[in-house]
Parts: structure tokens; sequence; C-alpha cells
């Protein structure tokens, strides 16, 4: 880890002394996350883990500059967030799926493209690709409304990888499925980023899902939302059915939780106090 | 492939049927209305005959309020003028029916764009929704009786054709609906959904032409049928004060004095208003049915 004032250059995501407070200067004031410092390297698999209202969510729209930092600096490819979403240097995916229901299958996963001013050509080349990466060949013609949970939130991967942004950001993107598809769709996301190569951030509030999937996981804890400990994931890649029935898989998963619960125990304290 | 098999059995089942029977279904229940409603009126006339003349029902069921279905129906194939113009009174209903309806349609056209417009104008500036919302709803408490001979006053003093100002009369009671769904349908999209298209780094007007608007498309059709039968209102209260004596406005407004001796007439002239504005509001139905697939209509 660099000092303060050092440029890390080699860093994907750089994330400085960051606080976010909400309703400044007014009754229900609140502190969403406070001095944040994180660093992320290109090709890591970070999950920002952490119960409800610990701000990681905050965290990962603050990288993808869909809210501002009250305090500190957030450096997207060297550059600040707010010029990297102007570059489009990452691609968002959502709890929902956040298909545009008007659209088939294959012209969702166009309309990043569309919005860039990509040739048709192009643009359907590339949706064929994408669909391609996410196992969905065949359903082009489809409308979003004919796909099951699973099979919607593998286009919202495939339309955030169509313009091969740098850094994959997903907010609890398996949230709303059921476990069995939700394994199935934690197998898939290694591979495509395996095979993408793409610097991925992941926020969940399942513990195995973050131990499974990273390779690194950071622990938030809320009031204020902070970050209480970053734990490295060294489980052989590739990984996949046989790594959930591994030791020490179970190990990671303790020792996560542990982390959790440490936190949780010197919160009790300090209110008993 | 098991993926194959979870594919088949999540998609949602579609029922074989023939493609004609939707359609034909819905003549069929629209006849079915149609008798009953007939029935209904005839059988309060029967009833009025069978309780007497004193009893006090709340409208008379003799045939001079109420004719008899048949009896209007018969005098839409009778000239309704004695003498020689021997032109049946369906003619000059279909006749009138069309002129005036290019006025509605004309009407619609303005007030739509113009609704549209407003909509989008609201939506986009929310400082304006508190300043601007009032005067458009006031717009449509102002009394059209009132605001038609102005209209038709400045048309002609513009050097309007008289057809021009009963669209804009038309008009005035087409935008309200399209502006206020409009409005609604602009901002339906889920706030993930606009985030999306700000991580695109998309514009202002990318978000609104492949966002907002095909989002706002099932709210807009909505309020474009209702303005389809407004139109035709708004074009025949509008032929009043215009002295147009080629639409519809004319010909009720004759019937309607002449209600004493030929109450039928009447009663067939307001079925022609009415079937106009059944078919124009059809037509848009029509065209949203092309428009928009089925999963995303809001009624029906």
């Amino acid at each position: 880890m660099p000092g303060p004032g050092e440029l890390n250059l080699s860093a994907v995501i750089s994330i400085t002394n960051v606080g976010k407070v909400f309703n400044i200067g007014k009754a229900n004031r609140l502190v969403a996350l406070e001095n944040i410092n994180l660093e992320i390297q290109p090709g890591e698999f970070v999950s920002l883990l952490g119960p409800s209202g610990c701000g990681k969510s905050t965290l990962l729209r603050l990288i993808g500059d869909l809210t501002s930092p009250t305090s500190g600096a957030v450096l997207v490819n060297g550059k600040p967030a707010a010029q990297a979403r102007q570059s489009r240097d990452y691609g968002m995916v959502f709890q929902q799926a956040t298909l545009y229901d008007w659209r088939t299958v294959s012209r969702n996963v166009q309309l990043p493209l569309e919005v860039m001013n990509h040739p048709r050509e192009r643009r359907e080349t590339r949706a064929r690709e994408m669909l391609r990466l996410v196992q969905l060949e065949g359903f082009d013609r489809h409308f979003p409304w004919q796909l099951s949970g699973g099979m919607q939130q593998r286009v919202a991967i495939a339309r955030a990888l169509a313009f091969a942004p740098s850094i994959l950001l997903m907010d609890e993107p398996f949230g709303a499925l059921d476990e069995m598809t939700r394994e199935r769709m934690q197998s898939e996301v290694l591979r495509i980023w395996r095979e993408t190569r793409t610097t991925v951030v992941f926020v969940t509030h399942s513990i195995p899902e973050a131990v499974f999937l990273s390779t690194r996981v950071v622990v938030m804890s809320p009031r204020p939302g902070r970050i209480t400990g970053v734990i490295d994931i060294d489980l052989p890649q590739p990984r996949n059915f046989e790594t959930r029935e591994d030791p020490h898989f179970f190990e990671k998963i303790t020792e996560v939780r542990e982390c959790l619960r440490q936190e949780e125990r010197q919160s009790r304290h300090e209110s008993v106090d | 492939m098991a993926l194959a098999k979870t594919l088949e059995t999540e998609m949602p089942a579609t029922r074989a049927v023939a493609p004609w029977w939707p359609a034909a279904r819905r003549a069929l229940s629209f006849g079915a209305v149609l008798l009953v409603l007939c029935a209904l009126w005839e059988g309060y006339k029967l009833f009025g005959a069978a309780v007497g003349p004193t009893f006090p029902l709340p409208v008379r069921a003799d045939d001079r309020s109420m004719p008899h279905v048949w009896t209007i129906v018969a005098t839409l194939f009778e000239p309704p003028r004695s003498g020689s113009d021997t032109t049946l009174l369906i003619t000059i209903l279909a006749r009138a029916a069309l002129f005036t309806w290019r006025s509605a349609a004309l009407g619609f056209v303005i007030g739509s764009v113009v609704g549209f417009a407003l909509g989008a104008i609201v939506a986009r500036f929310t400082l304006l929704e508190r300043s601007l919302m009032p005067y458009i709803v006031a717009s449509q408490t102002v009394p059209l009786l009132a605001i038609a001979p102005m209209v038709v006053i400045w048309g002609g003093r513009l050097g309007w054709e008289a057809w021009w100002s009963v669209s804009v009369i038309s008009a005035y009671l087409t935008f309200f609906p399209v502006t206020i769904n409009t409005l609604r349908g602009l901002r339906s999209p889920h706030p993930t959904a606009v985030e999306l298209m700000r991580s695109y780094a998309a514009t202002e007007m990318q978000i609104l032409w492949k966002l907002r608007v095909p989002a706002a498309l099932p709210y807009i059709f909505t309020a474009l049928k209702v303005s389809a039968t407004a139109s035709v209102i708004g074009a025949i209260v509008g032929e009043l004060p215009s002295g147009i004596p080629d639409g519809l406005g004319r010909i009720l407004l004759n019937f309607a004095q002449y209600f004493s001796t030929g109450p039928e007439r009447l009663f067939a002239a307001v079925l022609g208003a009415a079937v106009l504005g059944i078919v124009f509001a059809a037509l848009v139905s029509l065209a949203e049915s092309v428009v928009l697939p089925k999963s995303r209509r809001l009624t029906e």
C-alpha cells in the first residue's frame, strides 16, 4: 500500500479519504460513509460485503459517479470518477435487470452501443458475441418478459459488457434470484470475469457469495458506513462447485463472518457504555 | 441440455386460438351490449305504457319523448325534408360526420402535438410544474362555449378558413389528457433505468428518446383514445358559433329545434355523432395495436 500523498498508478480504482453525508443541514442528516480508503488493482474481483445500511451500495455508486462524495476523491483509471463515466470506463449491473421491455433481448444489449453511436452492423455483431458469452444464443429476438429472472440478469450482464468497459460494477445482481439460479449465475460471472479480464466490484450481503466470487472481500459496517476489514481470498482459480465443498472455503467464510461479528460486538459494547 | 429444459418450463404458455377469434369475440360482445341497450329502451317504454301516464317516471315513456328503436332506425332511411330533395338522412349524416371529422382530426393532431410538447417541457423542467400546471388545469375549467366564439372571431381576423377555427377549438379539448398522461408516462421509468443511461454518459435527448418516450407510449395512447372522442365533441361545439352549415353541429341544432315534431331525427343525429366518436377512437386503438405489443397496452 502506498503512503498518503503517493500516487499509485497501477490501481484501477483508488478511493482516498472518502466520506458521504446525506441530507446535509437537515434533521435526518445521515453519515453514509466515513473515511473510506480502498485501492483496487486491474483484474481483481472485489466484493463489498456488509449488513444493510453499511453504505456498500453508496460506495459502488460513488465509484460509478452516480452520486458524488461529500469529501475525499475517487479516481478511476487515474481520472476523477465523473470523467471516467464520461469516457465510459465502466458497465453497471443492478439488482433488477432493468431491461427495457419494448426492446428485444438483442436490442437491449445494443442499447449502450446505440448511445455511443456505433454503426448498426457492429452493434448487431457485438450483441451476438455478448449473448454467446452469457449463453443466451437464440434468444436475441425474445422480449424481456419472456425470460426468467436469471436469464434477464444474464442479458443485463451482456449489456454491461457490450462496450468492453474496463470495470464492471455489480450492485447485488443476484439478490432477487433463487438459490439454485444464484449459484449457477455465480459460476457464470466467474467464467465471464476470467474470459474478459474485467475488473469487477461486486456488492452483496451474502458471505458465501462474496467468498466464492472474490479475490478480496471488503467487510463494511454501518453507522457510519466504514471499512472494517479486507480479507484476501486465496482459493485456487478457476473456482467451481468443488470449491464450495473445499474445507478452505469454509475457513474463509468463518474468517469473514468473524470479522463481521467482531464489529457487531464492538458496536454493541459502545451502545451499552 | 439442462439449461434448455429450464428455459422451456419458464416460458409463459400461450394458448392456441384461431387468429380471427379475438376480433370475432369483440364484435359479438359489442353486438350483445347493443341488443341489451335496445331491449332496456323498449322495456322502459313497455313499463311506461303499462303503468299509465300518471305514474311519475323520470323520463316520460311516450313516443314523443322516447321514440321506438325501429322508428329511429327507419328515419335514417328516409329523406328528412319533405319536398324535392330526396337525400336519405343517413347519407346527410354521413356527409356531415365526414365534414366534422376533418376539423376534429386536424384538431386532434394539433392538440396531441401541443399536449405532448407541454407534457415533455413540464417533465423536463420540474420548476414549471408548479408555475405552469395550474394554468393548464384552469384552461379546462373555462367553458368551451365561451371560448369558441372568440376563436372564431380571432380566426376570421387572421383570414383563417372557418373549419380551421373549429380545429383550434377541438384541439383545446384534446391537448389536456395528452399533457397529463405524457407527463406521467415520461416520469414512469424506474430511477435505475435512468441511472443506466447516465452510466453510458447518455445525453438528455438520448434519455428522452430511447427511454422516456418509449416508456410513455402506453400512457400517451390511453390519452389519445380519450382525446379522439373529445376532439369530435370540440368540433361539434366549435361549429355552432362558426355558422358552418355542413357539419354535425348545425344538424344537431336544427333537429333539437324541431324535437317536438320529430324526436327520432335528433336521436338519429346523436347516434351519428356517437358513431363518429367511436370510429375515431377505434382508429386510434388500431394504431396502438400496430405500435405497441399487447403486453405493453394499459387498457384491455
